[in-house]
């Protein structure tokens, strides 16, 4: 299905070659394959419906980059609008008074308790003081479980005897942390069916008790369509802040993220990467919606063109320098570009023939002193900036005062950058290779 | 194999529950419109919201559409019969070979973490039980904290013997011991658990392998079953699951566990399929009699509801 996905794409990618803006044809024709994507990783399909509506919207019309084809260019949207759609990642919030309550739910064999152990014992790397709560009484053996991983990461558990309704354990599990000093409380709750209105009460008890701050829904990666299902009933429940997607060392490409977080809108805070206690990661949602979309090839492509664009930019930046209209709005987006692509050094050796002189640069531009040559230029108005040589004693006294730098500094700025185009005029003619000044900050 | 197993009302229930809405649904649909195209986008939908997959609905539309043309149809009625007769024949695998009547019959049951490979040994135990079997299970996941207390307090529940070793033992030498005491005591049959594992796990894959290897030393033609257990809930990456446990250690079929919720295990349809593994079992809650002998009628009807 993979690779016969990447074949469909690049055939669409080679019929649809035309530049321009992205017709309604183009963005059809690309979504038709995007969808197929988004449904083979188990995204919901109203959810896919819904997104690629967006999408669409945001797409026809749009100008194509240079070097992409329109379909790329749809993906590259895809992308990004995934990218939002998944939402920056949260941490878990300890903000208020201690013991905080954080509460596990989730259906069966999700991996909660396994959850709750990672979680605790990152939370104690953070110089918190976790209690661990068994409030699952209906497994067997599931106090057991969370009472072994307990020792065996030398957590405290509090666990009652499984007569005692979850609700009451769980309260009493807070009155604890609060006499011994705990700072955070770990609800792990018993796994449930959404359907199930008994235990589905049964947790709006244990949350009405314990008054948790966080609700957090455990969600397996590979689950499937039923995924929105099941958030949105826990989030009417229970009011769920946020979620785990767990067993993402799987390859499951975890389209129930999507799905999840479309419907409860709640943040994803962290990511269950194996069997092990500390293989709880952060979440970084380009590197979610990359494996949810499954077009890493398409992506990569999308990327590099995107780098050519740039160097295409640099490009014309030096050959303008070579005529010497080299302005100063020009060397601000440079040192644009330069923070994103390394020194200028670099910069003038994609130019034939400065490969030479890029090497006498020195390469160790630190970040400080880009920034003040920024933030010089910055204070200039336009004019000043394609028009040096208006630069008189006040102005530069009120661009030094703006920039909170110096008029000593902004002379220097100025009279190198002359000299700067000056040379350029000298390397035109073919004379002065190796005389290039050195610039503030360069 | 005869049922001795009377079915769970909750099973038909949740098997059965919305048996007419899909025939409802459909006859609206075509009532209003025909049979036109977004009567076939409604049904694509259906079919990839009971996770049957993009591939099969594809595959199964594309057909029906070609036979409903054939036939001149436009009667819902007619293409719910088709379709049902194109998912049922999806679901027939080629027949696989007799299995021998070994004593102790052996059963190994794997599948990733949470999938409730437990629960459904513990069901299968009871299974057998119900059959006069004499059952005998094997504690092999001694990776999972309290995985061994777990089955323990089933096998009481279910009135079955468990072999267990220490947590953190050698899953091969704990299937070997207990095939040895199921020989002793004249157990009919073993059921081994294992420990959940991702299927792109490649070490615990080869456990997997070693632990079939290693009762083969007792028995060469075991494990005489082996099951994989697959939550119902799980998407497109089951057909991977199945398709990496079939390579670590031939399956003879699924158990599809957790149906009893709104999940419909529809990628099922592309296991049978593409990789000839039947469904054997269906698990359709926590009690002991929530399992029943996989019916493809009642699956199929199942998937629409």
């Amino acid at each position: 299905m993979f690779d016969s996905l990447s074949e469909k794409l690049g055939a669409v990618f080679k019929k649809l070659s035309g530049k321009g803006k992205l017709s309604e044809a183009d963005v059809d024709a690309a979504l038709r394959e995007v969808r197929l994507a988004l449904l083979e990783a188990d995204v919901n399909f109203k959810v896919v419906r819904e997104f690629l509506a967006r999408v669409r919207e945001r797409a026809i019309g749009e100008e194509v980059m240079r070097s992409l084809s329109p379909a790329q260019m749809v993906v590259k949207i895809v992308n990004e609008e995934l990218i939002k759609t998944l939402g920056e990642p949260a941490k878990i919030d300890l903000s208020g008074e201690p013991p905080h309550v954080v509460m596990l739910v989730g259906l069966q064999g999700c991996g909660k308790t396994t959850t709750a152990a990672k979680l605790a014992l990152q939370l104690r790397k953070h110089q918190q003081k976790p209690l661990l709560v068994a409030a699952d009484t209906r497994r067997p053996a599931a106090i057991q479980q969370i009472q072994t991983l307990g020792k065996q990461l030398d957590i405290p558990v509090h666990s009652e005897p499984i007569s005692v309704p979850p609700p009451t354990i769980c309260a009493n599990a807070v009155e604890r942390a609060r006499d011994g000093a705990y700072s955070v409380v770990l609800l792990d709750t018993a796994g449930r069916l959404h359907i199930d209105d008994e235990l589905m009460r049964e947790l709006e008890e244990v949350k009405q008790k314990a008054k948790p701050q966080e609700v957090l829904l455990v969600v397996d990666a590979m689950t499937g369509q039923e995924a929105v299902r099941v958030a949105d009933e826990f989030n009417k429940r229970v009011g769920l802040t946020g979620l785990i997607l767990t067993k993402v060392d799987g390859d499951a490409r975890g389209g129930a993220a999507l799905s999840v977080r479309s419907v409860t809108g709640v943040p994803i805070k962290y990511l269950g990467v194996g069997e092990k206690p500390d293989a709880l990661e952060a979440f970084f949602p380009d590197r979610l919606a990359s494996r949810i979309l499954g077009m890493g090839d398409v992506l990569t492509l999308i990327e590099k063109a995107q780098e050519t664009l740039d160097q295409e930019k640099a490009q014309q930046a030096a050959e303008k320098l070579l005529r010497a209209q080299f302005t100063f709005e020009d060397f601000l987006e440079q040192l644009q570009q330069i923070k994103k692509m390394g020194p200028v050094s670099q910069l003038l050796g994609m130019v034939p023939g400065f490969s030479q002189i890029a090497k006498e640069l020195p390469a160790d531009v630190t970040d400080q002193q880009m920034k003040r040559v920024e933030a010089i230029i910055n204070s200039m108005t336009r004019e000043e900036r394609q028009h040096p040589e208006i630069l008189n004693g006040s102005r530069r006294r009120r661009i030094a005062l703006g920039s909170g730098t110096s008029v000593q500094e902004v002379n220097q700025l100025v009279s190198q950058f002359k000299q700067m185009q000056r040379m350029m005029q000298q390397l035109k003619s073919g004379r002065g290779r190796g005389l290039f000044p050195v610039i503030p900050g360069f | 194999m005869v049922s001795l197993f009377k079915r769970s009302n909750q099973l038909k229930a949740s098997l059965t529950k919305t048996r007419a809405s899909f025939l409802t649904r459909l006859t609206a649909l075509v009532a209003k419109t025909e049979v036109n195209e977004a009567f076939w986008a409604e049904l694509e939908e259906m079919l990839i919201a009971a996770d049957v997959g993009v591939e099969t609905t594809i595959q199964v539309v594309e057909k029906l559409r070609v036979r409903a043309e054939q036939e001149h149809s436009r009667d819902a009625a007619r293409v719910e019969a088709m379709l049902k007769d194109e998912l049922l024949a999806r679901l027939q695998v080629p027949a696989l070979p007799p299995r021998p009547s070994a004593t102790p019959y052996v059963v190994l049951v794997v599948g990733v973490n949470g999938s409730g490979k437990t629960t459904s040994i513990a069901k299968l135990a009871h299974y057998y039980k119900a059959q006069e079997k004499r059952v005998l299970l094997a504690a092999a996941d001694t990776f999972r904290a309290a995985a061994i207390d777990q089955l323990k307090v089933w096998g009481e529940r279910v009135g079955a013997e468990v072999v267990a070793h220490q947590p953190g033992a050698d899953p091969g030498a704990v299937a070997f011991d207990a095939w040895q005491a199921a020989r002793a005591r004249r157990a009919d049959v073993l059921i081994v658990d294992t420990a959940g594992r991702l299927q792109t796990k490649f070490n615990l894959m080869k456990e997997l392998e070693k632990i079939a290897r290693v009762l083969q030393k007792n028995d060469p033609t075991a494990p005489h079953e082996t099951l994989l257990v697959l939550d119902a809930v799980t998407g497109q990456n089951g057909l991977q699951q199945a398709r990496a446990f079939k390579q670590a250690t031939p399956l003879t079929g699924l158990i599809l566990a957790k149906l009893d919720g709104t999940a419909k295990g529809g990628i099922a349809l592309a296991i049978a399929q593409e990789l000839g593994v039947p469904l054997r079992f269906v698990g359709t809650g926590e009690g002991l009699d929530d399992f029943a002998e996989f019916d493809a009628r009642e699956f199929v009807d199942g998937l629409f509801g």
